[in-house]
């Protein structure tokens, strides 16, 4: 019985079975949905493929693609973030009170923007990691505070943007469509992708995300490995806040106007982009890639069934079918 | 090679409610293996975790080199060159073996915060090879046997550069194969010079890798001895107190004539293959193996919780059709995991509702309200028969020793009518005085006539144990041999009794 166990034994697998493993599959399965909704869609309507309505598509991605990139971060330390939508609102009323009521130069304003969420998602994490509380709860907390709080500051009332001409473009300019005339693909666009590629390189190449995927998989032996928890904690949820402070930045310059009351359940848009593409509520797991495509998905959805004529009250049935199977699937995986 | 390493004295600590260490102390030399044994909860983990910064004391002082330290958290023992693999093995499943070594402390290249991949790979490639490790660094830890794991910890440990190692119970989890590699590893450790401090339930082990043995008792220290002089026995008896073996089963006198269960053509895939067998009243039945042999699933079979291909059943000469756990409840069998915690309890409810949870309707009045006064005097009946010793019924079952879980369980099925009990691995992670306790207790079920299956991989138990044994091996019975003909190395054959060789049962090809 001379069994040398240094040697490695090859790991069993089949061709299905390593693409249904580890989260390329689900990946993989996130793009094929995506790719059935697309063919689907342009076969029963011509006006699908358009040019402005794929634009449309990506444009209306933007700000719950940018929120579903923060949580991404929270959702794969095994946490969760229910502020976002809020604090995304109170971030548009905070850029408009910087630009509009304070008067300050527009790029000043959009920083202001996004630190309003940073400092949101810094309490975020303050309160989880130092007073231990559960994340879900910390987080509701936060998202009536922020709620709150962009109410109170608007006085109930949108605030809009007239006097900085400048603010608008930041999200429906077109950099590209200046450069080559035609192609007149949105800045918020733009914006996205480039937030996306920093946060990929974040959560893939930095101590930042490596700690991440240590926490969501093992908190206790992360801990134990002298990782300062509390600390990096508090990081993860200030870079999810500084995303919905962005997203914030572009929901305003979108509309214009900061909504005091329009945040309230993009939080739960963004998680669901979050879960269908394939990041683990469990913690551990998760890929931008993912993320983007998950956010695709949901507006995809949107807005075909909308050009199918589908009332808006199914489309939120269907939605809401979405995420079942895509976390279904998910369950199944991981069964093997 | 007698420089003493760590002198640990006075140590105290208490947790709420329980004074867990009072006046240790440990002593601990370069070069030498030092297991440190007692009982579930005599405070030898809880010794350890002080040393490697986990739990701060209350109270007395350690010296490190000579040198008083404190050592507030483990990234202060890290430094001293104190590292502990702890019993539940602390590892990140879903980064590599190379992030899971560097964790903490990953090289960065030159822009602030961004990683080194290529670097922490080539330097866990090269601390591998140091100890004739075969891994890749960028293997997921989650795709590794929890053998390797315990291999990657070893390695993670030793990356700091430790001169003192802490192993709690590192054999668990190991089959023999893994064992000896792992004391192999140990050894080459202890030839560099390294202090090992081994904690261990598994007495035999000692005698083949410790140099020096110290006994825990009840919080308290109770002897440091040398190994080599002290014999096996003798160690149990400082562990425990008292003598605690009798080593015959204690066999029926009348017959065992009456049939409560019987399974023949029982099939699953490749992991069982045509399994036949019968169950007497008052009978404790041992199912001996190797890891893998195949036993759980047998048991998992009857009591209904796997699917299987083909299996015919009959409980007390009746055919049944068992197609859920529900099913094989209603026939009077019942199933204890080896994984209690997981399986068999509910960790934060109390003894009482742990106890009641499985018979919950016979405890309902007319309006479905559970009638507490009952449950209450049934629970407490359990609790004075089967000795469970806890504060009250009302304890949280997790804040009581493996040995009074595993009651708690025993009670539980006992409430539900239970005449059949399969026990997978008994006595797993139960003190040595708990255990004869357990051993007692099924001793005495079987006397009451209640049938017993117990599974078990401590050969020294089946033996112990069984009124009958049936061995397995792949998915097969192999043999079947009574208490009295029975031996370790009869029951070692039949396990090791591959298809090939059935044929020439005579020449068994593993002597």
């Amino acid at each position: 019985m001379a069994v040398d166990i240094t040697t490695s034994v090859p790991q069993k697998s089949s061709l299905a079975g390593s693409l249904l493993r580890g989260n390329a599959a689900q990946r993989i399965l996130a793009f094929a949905a995506l790719i059935i909704l697309f063919v689907v869609f342009s076969l029963a309507s011509p006006n699908f493929l358009q040019f402005n309505n794929i634009i449309g598509i990506l444009l209306a991605t933007a700000v719950n693609g940018v929120l579903a990139l923060g949580v991404t971060f929270v959702i794969t330390t095994g946490g969760i973030d229910l502020s976002i939508g809020t604090v995304m609102s109170f971030s548009a009323v905070m850029t408009a009170v910087f630009i509009t009521f304070w008067g300050l130069p527009t790029p000043v304003g959009i920083l202001g923007g996004i630190l309003t969420g940073a400092v949101a998602g810094f309490l975020n994490g303050l309160v989880i990691a130092k007073l231990r509380i559960p994340p879900f709860i910390a987080t509701l907390g936060v998202m009536y505070v922020a709620k709150g709080l962009a109410l109170i500051i608007s006085g109930l009332r949108p605030i809009y943007f007239n006097d900085a001409p400048d603010f608008r473009p930041v999200a429906m300019g077109s950099v590209i469509g200046a450069i080559v005339p035609g192609l007149e693909i949105p800045n918020a666009v733009l914006i996205l992708f480039g937030a996306a590629a920093i946060a990929g390189f974040i959560l893939n190449r930095t101590v930042l995300g490596r700690y991440t995927f240590a926490l969501g998989s093992n908190e206790e032996a992360t801990r134990l490995s002298g990782v300062n928890v509390d600390r990096w904690k508090i990081a993860i949820y200030t870079l999810c806040g500084l995303f919905s402070g962005l997203g914030g930045v572009l929901m305003a310059a979108r509309l214009n106007s900061a909504q005091p009351a329009l945040g309230q359940g993009y939080e739960l848009d963004a998680i669901a982009a979050v879960v269908i593409g394939g990041t683990s509520l469990a913690g551990g797991e998760g890929t931008i890639l993912g993320t983007i495509i998950g956010a695709f998905v949901m507006s995809v959805l949107v807005n075909g069934l909308r050009i199918l004529s589908v009332p808006q009250e199914w489309q939120t049935v269907v939605t809401g079918a979405i995420i079942i199977v895509a976390v279904y699937i998910d369950i199944i995986r991981r069964r093997r | 090679m007698t420089d003493v390493l760590v002198l640990m004295e006075g140590i105290e600590k208490s947790f709420p409610g329980v004074h867990a260490l009072s006046q240790c102390q440990f002593e601990l030399r370069a070069g030498e293996v030092h297991a440190l044994v007692g009982e579930n909860g005599a405070g030898k983990s809880t010794l350890m975790k002080i040393l490697a910064g986990v739990y701060s004391k209350d109270a007395g002082r350690i010296f490190y080199r000579g040198r008083e330290v404190d050592i507030p958290n483990p990234r202060a023992a890290q430094l001293l060159g104190i590292s502990m693999i702890h019993q539940e093995l602390n590892l990140m499943p879903h980064l590599t073996v190379a992030q899971n070594i560097f964790i903490g402390r990953e090289p960065r290249q030159r822009i602030p915060f961004v990683l080194d991949d290529k670097r922490i790979n080539e330097q866990t490639r090269a601390l591998l090879d140091r100890l004739h490790l075969k891994l890749d660094p960028r293997t997921k830890v989650a795709d590794l046997t929890v053998a390797k794991q315990q291999m990657v910890e070893i390695a993670k440990a030793l990356s700091f550069n430790s001169e003192v190692l802490i192993m709690d119970e590192p054999t668990a989890a190991l089959t023999e194969a893994e064992i000896a590699e792992l004391f192999r590893i140990i050894r080459q450790l202890r030839e560099n010079g390294v202090g090992i401090v081994y904690i261990s339930h598994r007495l035999d082990e000692l005698k083949q890798i410790s140099d020096r043995v110290t006994v825990m008792r009840d919080g308290r220290y109770i002897d440091t001895v040398e190994t080599a002089q002290t014999t096996a026995d003798q160690i149990i008896k400082m562990m425990v107190g008292r003598t605690i073996y009798e080593v015959m089963p204690e066999l029926r006198d009348e017959p065992y004539s009456e049939t409560v269960l019987r399974v023949s053509n029982l099939n699953r895939g490749r992991t069982l293959k045509n399994v036949s067998f019968e169950l007497k009243r008052g009978e404790i039945l041992g199912f001996a193996g190797l890891m893998g042999a195949g036993r759980t699933e047998v048991a998992r079979a009857i009591f209904g919780a796997d699917p299987v291909d083909s299996m015919d059943m009959w409980v007390m000469g009746r055919k049944v059709q068992i197609s859920s756990p529900a099913d094989a409840v209603a026939h009077g069998i019942g199933y204890l995991s080896e994984d209690r915690k997981r399986y068999g309890l509910t960790l934060s409810m109390d003894v009482e509702d742990n106890v009641v949870l499985g018979s919950m309707k016979r405890f309902l009045n007319a309006l479905g309200i559970i009638k507490r006064s009952d449950t209450r005097v049934t629970v407490e009946e359990y609790v004075k028969s089967l000795a469970i010793r806890t504060p009250s019924i009302h304890q949280q079952v997790k804040n009581l020793s493996g040995g009074n879980q595993q009651k708690v369980v025993i009670a539980k099925w006992l409430t539900a009518n239970t005449d059949i009990l399969i026990f997978d691995e008994p006595t797993r992670g139960i003190d040595v005085g708990a255990k004869s306790e357990i051993y007692k207790l099924l001793n005495e079920l079987a006397r009451n006539g209640k049938s017993i299956i117990m599974i078990s991989s401590e050969l020294p138990e089946i033996l112990r144990m069984s009124h009958r044994i049936i061995v397995m091996c792949e998915g097969r019975i192999t043999g079947e041999l009574t208490a009295a003909e029975a031996t370790q190395e009869k029951i070692m054959r039949l396990a090791t009794q591959r298809e090939d060789t059935t044929t020439s049962p005579t020449e068994p090809v593993y002597a």
